[in-house]
């Protein structure tokens, strides 16, 4: 049994870089799939609207552990195998596109309809009013569930440990089985977990306080 | 062309033509055959009971609703479909004011005005800011030019809506109820820019429940009852000899 020794400190925080790279894949990919099936939801045409919504449901009543294991395995055995990385991203992307998607249409459906109504009578044309009007008082809306989500998505890049992906948790487990200490171990792991979601909060409230002083 | 003198007044043209307006919500007809011309430079006032139809009328001369049957035209064209080159030539000739403001509330007072004024008249944000600035002198707020809607009274945000309306020199004002949500203070002040509108000149269509005011400014009044024009013409005429007991017991119970 090896003594837990600075080398391994160093190793977890290099694997960290792994559950940072992960999360900001899932959440820039997340991001824009993700706001196109907000905006697909509040479409004027029933199959677009339709098509988003099926694909939301679908996402959502899937384990996220189920997506990787399709994404991973499933599309391995049908010949195209992914490395694990792209894996874990692509799963991560279309599962926090469903999750954003639903946040950020609440949000566009939030501002009142009479801004429309109002926009409307001044001539804007539709891309118009989402640009100038709609979308930019969603956005101060969808701050808070926004980051909230984000920090579920940093602690979500875990279970791409199960496909072999060597990121935080993974790191820790390698850790463990060489010098089993377990509880000394995990505690750092999670200690590293807090410290890359904790700003995330910070950085909301801070977010949060001055969108509204800006109005 | 000289001048030509001794004609009597020439007849004017009606700016606005509603014909025969039906307007139903699932069952509910809520306008049942509705018709009246409004004249250049007149001023209308709609009167009538809660549900009478009154706010949807003006809704569907603003084409925020669709009609079921019946034609409106305002300055020569039919309101439209939403998207239709009819449409976009309704939102130059039409400006509308309504009850809760509306105001976007995350740009300032000046944004409000120039908006439309830089997106959809294309003109550069220097001579949008002008017109910014006259319009909210008409309205005597030029000093909340850089404030936020949440930072003004709601009489002061309406009469910049008011403002945000007029910067695109409309043919036509629509005001939808646009004291009901003031205190009698606030009202005063929204009342009196709208009185100085009226002696401008500017065509009118207000929904109001200030009786005092229809009859200071409007020049024709339409009472609205059931989803009909129950009873309507010239202010001082139907006031003075209300033809129906419905209006003129609306007339006395609003006093």
């Amino acid at each position: 049994m090896i003594q837990l020794n600075a080398n391994h400190l160093i190793y977890l925080l290099e694997a960290a870089r792994w559950t940072l790279l992960l999360s900001l894949i899932a959440f820039v990919g997340g991001s824009v799939v993700g706001l196109a099936l907000a905006l697909m939801r509040v479409s004027r045409i029933a199959v677009v609207r339709g098509a988003a919504s099926g694909y939301i449901q679908l996402i959502q009543g899937t384990p996220l552990l189920i997506i990787l294991f399709l994404s991973y395995f499933g599309l391995g055995i049908m010949g195209y195998k992914l490395v694990p990385i792209v894996a874990a991203g692509l799963s991560l992307t279309l599962y926090a596109a469903a999750f954003l998607g639903e946040i950020w249409r609440g949000c566009i459906e939030a501002v009142p309809r009479t801004q429309w109504e109002a926009s409307d009578c001044l001539g804007l044309n539709r891309f118009q009013q989402y640009a100038y009007v709609i979308l930019p008082q969603s956005v101060k809306l969808a701050i808070p569930p926004t980051v909230g989500f984000m920090v579920q998505i940093v602690k979500n890049t875990s279970l791409a440990s199960v496909i072999g992906f060597v990121e935080l948790s993974r790191a820790g487990q390698i850790v463990n089985n060489s010098t089993f200490e377990p509880f000394v171990i995990f505690t750092i792991v999670a200690a590293i977990y807090f410290a890359l979601c904790y700003p995330l909060s910070l950085a909301a409230r801070a977010l949060e306080r001055r969108s509204h002083a800006g109005r | 062309m000289p001048a030509v003198e001794g004609t009597s007044e020439a007849p004017r043209e009606a700016i606005i033509q509603i014909r025969d307006v039906v307007k139903e919500f699932g069952s509910l007809r809520v306008l049942d055959g509705v018709g009246f011309d409004v004249a250049r430079g007149q001023v209308t006032a709609i009167v009538g009971r809660s549900g009478s139809g009154k706010s949807t009328l003006l809704r569907c001369i603003a084409g925020l609703e669709t009609v079921q049957a019946g034609t409106i035209t305002v300055c020569g064209h039919p309101v439209g479909r939403p998207g239709s080159a009819a449409r976009a030539q309704l939102r130059r000739d039409v400006g509308m004011v309504f009850q809760s403001y509306n105001l976007f509330p995350h740009l300032t007072v000046e944004r409000n005005i120039t908006l439309a004024l830089t997106l959809v008249k294309k003109q550069p944000r220097e001579a949008a800011n002008a017109k910014a600035a006259e319009v909210l002198a008409l309205v005597g707020l030029t000093d909340k030019r850089l404030a936020y809607p949440e930072q003004l009274s709601g009489g002061q945000q309406q009469r910049v809506a008011i403002a945000r309306s007029l910067a695109l020199s409309p043919q036509v004002m629509l005001f939808d109820e646009v004291t009901s949500a003031l205190d009698p203070e606030l009202t005063a002040e929204v009342l009196a820019v709208m009185e100085d509108l009226a002696r401008r000149g500017m065509t009118m269509i207000t929904v109001t429940h200030e009786m005092g005011f229809a009859r200071r400014v409007a020049d024709l009044v339409v009472f609205m009852h059931q989803g009909k024009v129950w009873e309507s013409g010239p202010t001082d005429e139907l006031f003075a000899k209300p033809k129906t007991a419905e209006f003129s017991q609306f007339v006395s119970s609003e006093l």
